[in-house]
């Protein structure tokens, strides 16, 4: 089958790979824009690892953090997470409310909804670059947010995973902005099944 | 005591008596503990679906409510527990992201939840406690020596069941 990640040749994994690049660029773009700063990207990485692995992307299953959830939906179906360090999401907050620095102590319904408003861009930014990649549609949902431990996140983002595989396509980017050390990590997960479209769309044989 | 043994994601460890067991991060997902009070034998399981309806091969019985109910029991009669005697205390099952309008697939929670209790009526295994639902995750500790399961959240405080 298709959704059997782990036949992923390297073309594909490469094909993926500068997919990643190119929908996190973007994304890096937009969220300069909105931080008005420089934004740093890291090569992204696209990996297949084991469900209890991707917790410890964020920190380990019990670390807190920010996360902001969007599904793009059509063809090929996929799941965005923007997740922050708690420390960085209250700094973003003041960045974004255009605050003093330190200002922004605990999240209230604006910071919530300033940090799903910039979720909400970076994920488009993504979703377009993939649109124009692959020429298939990606359809942002209203951004949805969570404040919680990684595992907990991460076991509603993955459970879907489960019905087909052990291990979860991701698809991660690590965003840094002068001044911030780490902005956030941005996720791609694409539903099972999904994976085939984009390849085909990319012209690289699914597995 | 010793440092609890850790129960990952899909996963489903037994233990005895002082020792305690512990998974971290429950969101949908949900904690089954299950024990024997008179031989003090007990496990957990981390499941993440109600069900196996992928028809594949060799997929990991823990992963599911029902395989994984099944399997812990299995894995405890081996170890001296008596199914009459066994009891079971239950966590998570949380709705994490709440769309408007989305499908089932968000209310993956529940469906786990409802998975298990059906799961443990069908074998009579009586369930005596429950921390499930909400919108938060969960880090739960099942103590074998006196079966308290103490429930850990961010922002929810902390309980003992």
């Amino acid at each position: 089958m298709s959704e059997d990640y782990t036949r992923l040749t390297p073309l594909q994994l490469d094909a993926l790979r500068e997919v990643v690049n190119i929908g996190a660029g973007n994304a890096a773009t937009a969220l300069a824009t909105m931080v008005q700063a420089r934004v740093e990207m890291a090569v992204p990485r696209v990996e297949l690892l084991p469900f209890d692995q991707v917790a410890d992307l964020l920190g380990g299953p019990e670390v807190p953090v920010a996360c902001v959830f969007l599904y793009l939906s059509g063809e090929a179906p996929a799941r965005v997470l923007f997740a922050l360090e708690v420390e960085r999401a209250l700094q973003m907050v003041d960045v974004l409310m255009q605050r003093e620095p330190g200002t922004t102590v605990a999240l209230d319904e604006m910071g919530v909804s300033a940090l799903q408003e910039l979720g909400n861009i970076v994920a488009s930014a993504y979703g377009n670059a993939l649109a124009e990649l692959t020429g298939l549609a990606f359809l942002p949902s209203v951004p949805a947010f969570a404040l919680d431990m990684a595992g907990a996140i991460l076991d509603a983002v993955l459970a879907q995973y489960g019905e087909v595989s052990d291990q979860a396509l991701v698809m991660e980017t690590c965003f840094a902005a002068a001044g911030l050390d780490v902005i956030g990590l941005l996720f791609m997960l694409p539903d099972p099944g999904a994976l085939e479209h984009i390849l085909q769309a990319l012209e690289v044989d699914a597995p | 005591m010793s440092a609890p043994i850790q129960v990952g994601m899909a996963d489903l460890k037994t233990a005895r008596a002082p020792h305690s067991l512990v998974t971290s991060g429950l969101g949908s997902c949900v904690g089954v503990c299950l024990w024997d009070e008179v031989t003090r034998v007990g496990g957990m399981a981390h499941v993440m679906l109600p069900s196996d309806r992928s028809g594949r091969p060799g997929q990991n019985p823990a992963k599911f409510a029902d395989s994984g109910i099944a399997l812990l029991v299995t894995t405890l009669l081996r170890e001296g527990a008596r199914q009459e005697r066994l009891r079971a205390k239950i966590a998570g099952g949380a709705q994490m992201f709440a769309f408007a309008g989305q499908s089932d697939i968000m209310n993956i929670g529940a469906r786990n939840v409802a998975a298990v209790e059906e799961e443990l009526q069908r074998r009579g295994i009586r369930l005596v406690a429950r921390d499930t639902g909400g919108n938060y995750g969960r880090t739960i500790v099942f103590h074998l020596a006196t079966a308290a399961l103490v429930v850990r959240t961010i922002g929810h405080g902390e309980r003992v069941i």
